[in-house]
C-alpha cells in the first residue's frame, strides 16, 4: 500500500511554563511588540469575564466566552491589515476587538440589539458580522476573495472557525473552492479540543485538521495556539505568502475552550475536571507573562496597573452599551430590504400598530 | 435593435449580455457557464464577450456556490449565478435563507447582497429525475428574498435585468417548458419590468384567473376557450411571487367575482394558497363563488412518461372554470 501519512508541520517557541522551547524569530526581540500583544489578551480576558457576568446578571443574553483563546485572535487581529477582510465565527471576541470593533457593539450583538454588527469604524466597515451557522462563513470568505483576486487587489480575506466546522462540508467546498482558484485566504481554525460535548478525537478521523489543506491542493499546518509567539509568526508568513498571490494557507491553532460553550451550556456535564485542570496550566495569557517576567520586562505592579486600566475600558463600553436604548419598531422592518416593498406596505401598517399598542419591546405586551 | 423571433431562452441570453455591457461588476458563474455556455446556452457567447473573469466556470459544488456570491455581493460584486436545476438548489438553500436573504437587516444595511440565482425549474421537457421541480414556494417564504418568475420572452428580458439591478438578491426562475417555445419580437433596449408587480395579460369581466410561469400558457388558452363559450376571463400573470402584488389581484377580483388559481407546483402551501387566503381577506364580500385550485397533487413530479399528468392541463382550468362559473 502506498504511504499516504501526512504530517504538517507543528510551530511552539514557548513551553506552557513560558521557557523557550525553540530559539526564537528576530522580530520577537520587540520587547514593545510582546507587550502589546499581551495587554491585548488581557484587555479579551477582562472584557470577557465582564461579558460573562452581564448575562449571568441579565444584562445581555447567551454570550460565547473566548476564555483560553485569546493568543488567536490577538495574533491575528495584530497582523492583519485595515484593508483585509475578517469573515469570523462566534468565538472570535479577541479578532474583533483587534480589528476595531467596539466592545459596545459586541456586548449589543449579544444583548438582542442588531446594531452590534453595524461597525461604527471605518476599519472594519467591511468585516463580516459573526457567523453562527457552523462554517458558512468560510463560503463567504471565498466569495470575499474571489473579488479580492478579480480586481487585482492586494488584500487578504481571514476566515476562522472551530474544530467542529471542519467537518461540514462547507468548509470542504471552501478548501475545495480556494485551491482550484489560489485565493488570497488565510483559514484559521481554532481547534480548542471541543465541538459543545463532542471532543476533537470522536470529530474527525484524519490525525490533523491541517491536512484537510493538502487535499485540497494548497498549504496546511499546525501550530500551538496557546503560544501567541507561534500563531504570530505562522500567521505572519501566511498573510505574506498569501498577500503575494501564492494562494491559500490553512492554519489550525491546537488551544483549548477553558469556558463553557456559551453560557447556557454547562461543560461539566461531558468533560473531566482533571482534564479542565490540565488545560489551565497550558493557558495563552499565563504563558506570555512568564516569559516577559523572566524577560525583566514585565512584573507584578505593571500587571496590576494593566487590569485597572483594562477595568476601565470595560467600564467605559459597559456604560456606552447601557446608554445605546432600544431600536425603533421601524427598524426591524426597515433593513429586510433596501426600500420596503409597496407591495408589503400593509404588513408595515400592522406590525408598527401592533409595535405602537406593546409600546416596547421586551415584555411582548404582557 | 428589434429581433423578430426570440425565445425566452434568448431573451435571457440578450439581458445578461446587456446588464454585463452596462455594469462592470456583474458576474456570471455556474457550472458549465462558460466555455460551454450553460447546459440550456442561456449563457452562451458570455464568455467571449467579456472573458473568463467575469464569466466563471466553477467547481460542482452548490453549497460553494451559494456561500461564494453572498461574499462576492458583500464586496459589491453583483454575481449572476446559474444553478443548473431547481432540482440542485437545495444544496445552496442554507446560504439564501440564513445569509443573502437578511445580511442587510442584520447588519442595519452595512453589508448588502445585491445578486441573482437564476435556475431552470418545472417540468415539461421530459427531463431526467431531479430535473422537473417547482418549489417556489419555499422561497416565497423566505423574508428578504425576492422571486421572479417570467412566462414569456420580454418579461424574462426586462425582470432579469431589473433583477440584475436590485439592491437584493432575487431568486430568478426561468420555466424550461418555456424556453423554446413561441418565439416572439423583442426590442433588446435594455428597458426594465418592474419588480413586485403583476401582469395583466387579458382582461375581462367574468372570471380572474391567476397564474405563473409555464402554467400561464394553459392558462391563456382555457382563457381563449372560455371567450368562445362567452365568458370573458381575465389573466394576471403573478410574475413576482415574493413579495405579492396583491392590490392588482384584489382589484381583478373584486370587478368579476370569481377567481381560479393555476400553478404547476404541489397544492399544499403552494403558493396559490397564500394568494386564495388573502383574496378571502381582502374581497370576501365581492366573491360570488369560493376560489378554485388547478394543481399539481402533493407528490413529487413523476418521471418522464407520466409527467403529463402532473402538468395542470387546459382541460383542469376549464373544469374549475366552469364549476366557479356555474356555482349556484
Amino acid at each position: 500500500m502506498p504511504n499516504n501519512k501526512v504530517e504538517p508541520g507543528f510551530t511552539r517557541y514557548l513551553t506552557p511554563e513560558g521557557q523557550l522551547h525553540t530559539p526564537l524569530p528576530a522580530w520577537a526581540d520587540d520587547f514593545n511588540l510582546l507587550t502589546r500583544l499581551y495587554r491585548h489578551m488581557v484587555l479579551t480576558r477582562v472584557f470577557d469575564q465582564k461579558a460573562v457576568a452581564l448575562q449571568r446578571t441579565g444584562r445581555i443574553g447567551t454570550y460565547a466566552p473566548t476564555l483560553g483563546q485569546e493568543a488567536i485572535g490577538v495574533a491575528i487581529g495584530s497582523l492583519m491589515r485595515s484593508e483585509d477582510v475578517l469573515i469570523p465565527y462566534y468565538r472570535d471576541t479577541a479578532v474583533q476587538l483587534m480589528r476595531g470593533v467596539r466592545m459596545e457593539e459586541i456586548l449589543l450583538y449579544w444583548g438582542g440589539d442588531e446594531r452590534g454588527s453595524d461597525y461604527a469604524e471605518p476599519a472594519v466597515a467591511e468585516d463580516f458580522p459573526l457567523c453562527v451557522p457552523i462554517a458558512t462563513q468560510a463560503l463567504h470568505a471565498c466569495g470575499v476573495a474571489s473579488a479580492f483576486k478579480i480586481r487585482g487587489e492586494h488584500r487578504v480575506a481571514v476566515t476562522t472557525c472551530g474544530d467542529g466546522a471542519t467537518s461540514k462540508g462547507d468548509f470542504l467546498e471552501a478548501l475545495n473552492v480556494a485551491g482550484a482558484w489560489q485565493l488570497p485566504i488565510v483559514f484559521v481554525i481554532n481547534n480548542n479540543q471541543w465541538a459543545i460535548s463532542v471532543p476533537r478525537r470522536i470529530q474527525c478521523g484524519a490525525p490533523t485538521l491541517a491536512q484537510k489543506a493538502i487535499g485540497a491542493g494548497f498549504h496546511g499546518e499546525q501550530v500551538d495556539g496557546n503560544d501567541i509567539l507561534a500563531v504570530y509568526d505562522r500567521m505572519q508568513i501566511a498573510l505574506e505568502r498569501t498577500r503575494q498571490g501564492k494562494g491559500p494557507v490553512l492554519l489550525e491553532c491546537l488551544s483549548y475552550r477553558l469556558g463553557d460553550h456559551t453560557t447556557a451550556d454547562d461543560a461539566t456535564r461531558y468533560r473531566a475536571a482533571e482534564e479542565v485542570k490540565q488545560a489551565w496550566q497550558e493557558e495563552p495569557v499565563k504563558r506570555l507573562q512568564a516569559f516577559l517576567a523572566a524577560q525583566g520586562v514585565w512584573d507584578e505592579g505593571r500587571e496590576l496597573a494593566l487590569i485597572a486600566e483594562c477595568q476601565g475600558l470595560v467600564q467605559q463600553a459597559v456604560t456606552a452599551f447601557d446608554n445605546a436604548g432600544t431600536q425603533s419598531a421601524e427598524s426591524v422592518i426597515d433593513h429586510v430590504y433596501a426600500k420596503w416593498p409597496a407591495a408589503l406596505a400593509e404588513q408595515r401598517e400592522w406590525f408598527l400598530e401592533r409595535a405602537q399598542r406593546h409600546a416596547g419591546g421586551e415584555d411582548h405586551g404582557q | 435593435m428589434a429581433n423578430d423571433k426570440v425565445t425566452l431562452l434568448e431573451a435571457v441570453n440578450l439581458a445578461l449580455h446587456r446588464a454585463m455591457a452596462e455594469d462592470e461588476n456583474v458576474l456570471v458563474l455556474g457550472e458549465d457557464v462558460g466555455v460551454n455556455g450553460g447546459v440550456f446556452r442561456a449563457t452562451q457567447g458570455l464568455r467571449d464577450a467579456f472573458g473568463f473573469k467575469r464569466v466563471i466556470d466553477t467547481p460542482l459544488a452548490e453549497t460553494m456556490l451559494g456561500g461564494l456570491v453572498v461574499g462576492m455581493a458583500a464586496q459589491g460584486l453583483k454575481p449572476v449565478l446559474e444553478i443548473q436545476f431547481m432540482g440542485f438548489i437545495y444544496a445552496a438553500m442554507e446560504h439564501l435563507v440564513s445569509h443573502a436573504s437578511r445580511m442587510r437587516n442584520r447588519t442595519r444595511g452595512r453589508i448588502t447582497c445585491p445578486m441573482v440565482l437564476r435556475t431552470p425549474m418545472g417540468a415539461g421537457i421530459r427531463a431526467p429525475e431531479h430535473h422537473s421541480e417547482s418549489t417556489e414556494a419555499l422561497f416565497a417564504h423566505i423574508p428578504g428574498l425576492r422571486v421572479v418568475i417570467p412566462s414569456s420572452p420580454a418579461r424574462a428580458y426586462g425582470l432579469l435585468l431589473a433583477a440584475i439591478d436590485d439592491p437584493d438578491p432575487v431568486i430568478f426562475l426561468e420555466p424550461t417548458r418555456l424556453y423554446r417555445m413561441n418565439p416572439q419580437p423583442l426590442a433588446d433596449d435594455g428597458k426594465r419590468l418592474p419588480l413586485d408587480s403583476c401582469f395583466t395579460l387579458r382582461e375581462g369581466s367574468d372570471i380572474t384567473l391567476i397564474s405563473w410561469g409555464a402554467s400561464v400558457h394553459e392558462t391563456l388558452q382555457a382563457a381563449q376557450a372560455l371567450a368562445e363559450q362567452g365568458v370573458s376571463a381575465e389573466v394576471i400573470d403573478v410574475a413576482c411571487i415574493k413579495p405579492l402584488d396583491l392590490d392588482t389581484l384584489e382589484a381583478s377580483v373584486r370587478k368579476t367575482g370569481r377567481c381560479v388559481i393555476v400553478h404547476e407546483a404541489p397544492r399544499s402551501c403552494g403558493v396559490g394558497a397564500e394568494i386564495a387566503a388573502s383574496l378571502y381577506e381582502r374581497a370576501w364580500l365581492d366573491l360570488q363563488a369560493p376560489i378554485q385550485r388547478v394543481t399539481a397533487p402533493d407528490i413529487p413530479p413523476p418521471l418522464y412518461r407520466l409527467e403529463s399528468l402532473y402538468i395542470p392541463g387546459v382541460d383542469d382550468i376549464l373544469h374549475a372554470c366552469n364549476s366557479v362559473v356555474h356555482f349556484a
